[in-house]
């Protein structure tokens, strides 16, 4: 599935296995403005992501499955990305225990019961 | 967190940083029902990936498969849910080996609650997530039952008491083909980890 299964993690992420910022498999993100010439530039796992952000929101967990990128090596490669101001990471959420964001998915999830 | 200045939803998508995302982990041994489970609510097909494997999976899972696959694949499922313009909800389901317990702490890491799931016509096979949900996780978790055929063949109080289970874990049961029923049990899950989590706690972030 991934796209160059020969290619040693390490190689796409300059040897680091963990980014600036701690992404959650859930986190969502999604693009800014699309540079095509900053595209051209990048390896092809890091251009599948920075294209898909720019089409859709997901998670990195979606964007990892989606664009055949290891889930360690999507999380450096998008850490990157943000860092340099080139795609935007959802908010930090506060706590997952926070009753206010408990209480709006259970309020949503009772309109699907 | 509350951004006031975020665009009016009806104008189009909002940017990123408004919206929210949470996430409740499905858990349970193999064949349970979690793809299932999963799969009734969710808005997208259960992906199910093969590009999880991580450098660190990969150094402490060294069993030659069986039919001499060299690369292991994790069953690693994930459903999407949006609750609200700003809001969408993620359903994890763990791969069910024991060997890929690394990954489960890294699914259950913000994770806002949990269900295990069981098959009463073999319980055994969820007993190590209960185990792991007891023992070796802080996120709050309910049990369900999964009736198959739409019909409880073993009273809860029995359940209960072969999956050992303490009087404070809420134990239910669900139809995981049935999207009401899931709705229900998820909603159960976080109603059960905002009593868990009621009252002051240490180490959390508070607002004044």
């Amino acid at each position: 599935m991934s796209a160059h299964p020969w290619v040693r993690p390490y190689v796409l992420t300059g040897g680091r296995t963990s980014g600036r910022r701690q992404l959650l498999v859930h986190t969502l993100v999604s693009g800014r403005e699309y540079d095509p010439a900053f595209a051209s530039r990048l390896l092809p796992e890091a251009k599948a992501l920075y294209d898909r952000v720019h089409i859709v929101s997901e998670s990195v967990a979606e964007l990892s499955a989606h664009c055949g990128v290891s889930l360690g090596v999507t999380r450096v490669l998008l850490s990157d990305l943000a860092a340099g101001e080139r795609i935007e990471i959802g908010p930090e959420t506060t706590s997952p225990y926070d009753p206010r964001l408990l209480e709006r998915v259970i309020d949503g999830l009772r309109q699907l019961a | 967190m509350v951004y006031g200045s975020s665009p009016d939803p009806r104008t189009g998508p909002l940017p990123p940083r408004s919206v929210e995302s949470a996430k409740i982990v499905v858990a349970g041994g193999f064949g349970v029902g979690k793809t299932t489970l999963v799969g009734a609510i969710s808005e997208i097909p259960p992906v199910n990936t093969e590009a999880w494997m991580t450098q660190a999976a990969r150094t402490i899972d060294p069993l030659g498969e069986a039919d001499g696959k060299t690369t292991t694949t994790v069953a690693m499922d994930f459903g999407r849910i949006t609750l609200a313009p700003d809001l969408v909800l993620y359903l994890f389901g763990t791969p069910g080996q024991p060997r890929f317990w690394p990954m489960w702490d890294d699914l259950c890491r913000g994770a806002s609650g949990a269900v295990v799931l069981v098959d009463t016509r073999r319980l055994d096979v969820s007993f190590p997530a209960v185990n792991y949900f007891e023992n070796d996780s802080d996120v709050p978790f309910i049990v369900a039952v999964n009736l198959f055929d739409g019909i409880s063949t073993h009273p809860l109080p029995a359940v209960r008491e072969a999956l050992r289970l303490p009087p404070e874990i809420p134990l239910t049961s669900c139809d995981a083909r049935d999207r009401g029923s899931v709705a229900r049990v998820l909603t159960e899950a976080l109603a059960h980890t905002m009593r868990a989590t009621a009252g002051p706690r240490p180490g959390a972030l508070t607002t004044p």
